[in-house]
């Protein structure tokens, strides 16, 4: 297999990937490593450094058009920020120094976390209608639109999510994965922001996320431009394509199917890691 | 807190964070897509070596050895550029947030912001090291 042909069947495997992720919500990142380093025999540090780039991408290009419609609160990402970038730099780092099949199993556990995570989403933290001083003196309270006009809510728990959100921006530097998953369960279940919130403003805060521990990546040489350009281009245009067809297809059938891939990929990295083949 | 400047609505401020970041993805995309094509022409018979990791060579690794690389027009340099500009596409929204809270007259989430901004920084001075 000469470069072009390699060139074009990762662009093509990013494409579905990014399609993927954007449809079921659990975005494109996940798969992109095992994809690389199972499926093409990549080195996992050029695979993460890819992966991470076209993180950043789709993370902006979305949140761009989110935000433009009202639903992310960026005074919450902001401030939920300071966490997941001092996180992805911790995360990044420790990559650096740790074994690659290390890696390989603590990204095969988080993908069996992200399958088991659809299917059984956590239970939601009671609605509390009192107001959290912190997070009045935050000024995070907030409202979105819906059909029946503006919605207002209250933020609760900030310490829990801030140590959550310190948590994704690690597994984040250390996988050259979004987090998105960890960062909804954050807001979504122990912060109690709508769900619409939380997805939107999660999506806000990967790009910048990303791009903590991209720099590290940079400097400590993962980011190949011949792998990062069809990964990137790759999930970008699978991404658009899967946002566009978001609001018309049943996505119920098609999560079930993307999570029970991603739980074999999981099986498969953790196998792989302790063979020592990764 | 009454804003300082009543015309920077938190409304505005989110339709320019929008533009910065579309036009960032936008830039990026272009720039890398151009450096692929003019490598895969170049590079595209070749094999490639990912399978055991080498890590890049110090020009592809650094700011500055990016930069130089994209204007002698090296292929390789040139899609490395477009992916420095992703980079900094979140980092100008920080700054450009920073830069809004304090139209607003938002102390506290100027501090915030700053601080954001100073981790993004530090990323990405490792890369001159």
């Amino acid at each position: 297999m000469n470069i072009l042909e390699f060139t074009l069947l990762i662009g093509m495997g990013s494409v579905v990937a990014g399609f993927l992720g954007a449809l079921t919500g659990l975005g494109g990142g996940i798969v992109i490593v095992p994809l690389l380093t199972l499926g093409f025999g990549v080195d996992i540090r050029y695979a993460i450094g890819a992966s991470l780039v076209s993180v950043i991408a789709t993370s902006s290009g979305a949140a761009a058009a989110f935000v433009k419609k009202g639903y992310t609160n960026i005074r919450i990402g902001m401030f939920l920020e300071i966490a997941t970038t001092l996180g992805a730099l911790a995360g990044a780092m420790i990559a650096a120094k740790v074994p690659t099949p290390v890696i390989a199993i603590v990204f095969g556990l988080v993908l069996l976390l992200s399958a088991f995570l659809s299917e059984h989403p956590p239970l939601r933290s009671p609605t509390d209608d009192r107001l959290d001083p912190l997070a009045l003196r935050l000024r995070m309270d907030g409202s979105f639109p819906t059909e029946a006009g503006l919605r207002h809510y209250h933020v609760h728990r900030i310490p829990v999510g801030f140590g959550l959100m310190y948590l994704a921006g690690a597994l984040s530097g250390l996988l050259g994965i979004g987090s998105g998953a960890v960062k909804v369960l954050a807001m979504d279940r122990a912060m109690g922001i709508p769900f619409k919130v939380s997805t939107t403003t999660s999506n806000f805060m990967i790009g910048v996320t990303a791009a903590a521990s991209a720099g590290v990546y940079l400097s400590h040489g993962y980011i190949d431009p011949g792998l990062a350009m069809p990964v990137m281009l790759g999930v970008l245009l699978g991404a658009l394509l899967g946002t566009g067809l978001l609001m018309r297809a049943r996505t119920r059938i098609l999560r079930l199917i993307f999570s029970a891939v991603i739980l074999i990929l999981g099986i498969e990295m953790i196998y792989n890691g302790l063979t020592g083949r990764l | 807190m009454p804003p300082l400047d009543s015309r920077w609505t938190d409304r505005r401020v989110e339709a320019i964070v929008g533009d910065i970041l579309r036009t960032g993805v936008i830039t990026a995309a272009a720039v890398s897509l151009v450096g692929g094509v003019a490598y895969l022409i170049r590079y595209g018979r070749d094999l490639p070596q990912y399978r055991v990791f080498q890590g890049e060579p110090d020009d592809l690794r650094s700011v500055h050895g990016i930069v130089m690389d994209a204007f002698s027009l090296s292929r390789r340099g040139l899609i490395q550029f477009g992916i420095l500009l992703l980079l900094a596409t979140p980092l100008a929204r920080v700054a450009f947030s920073a830069i809004a809270f304090a139209l607003q007259g938002d102390r506290t989430y100027v501090i915030i912001t700053l601080l954001v901004l100073a981790s993004l920084l530090f990323s990405l001075s490792n890369l001159s090291i």
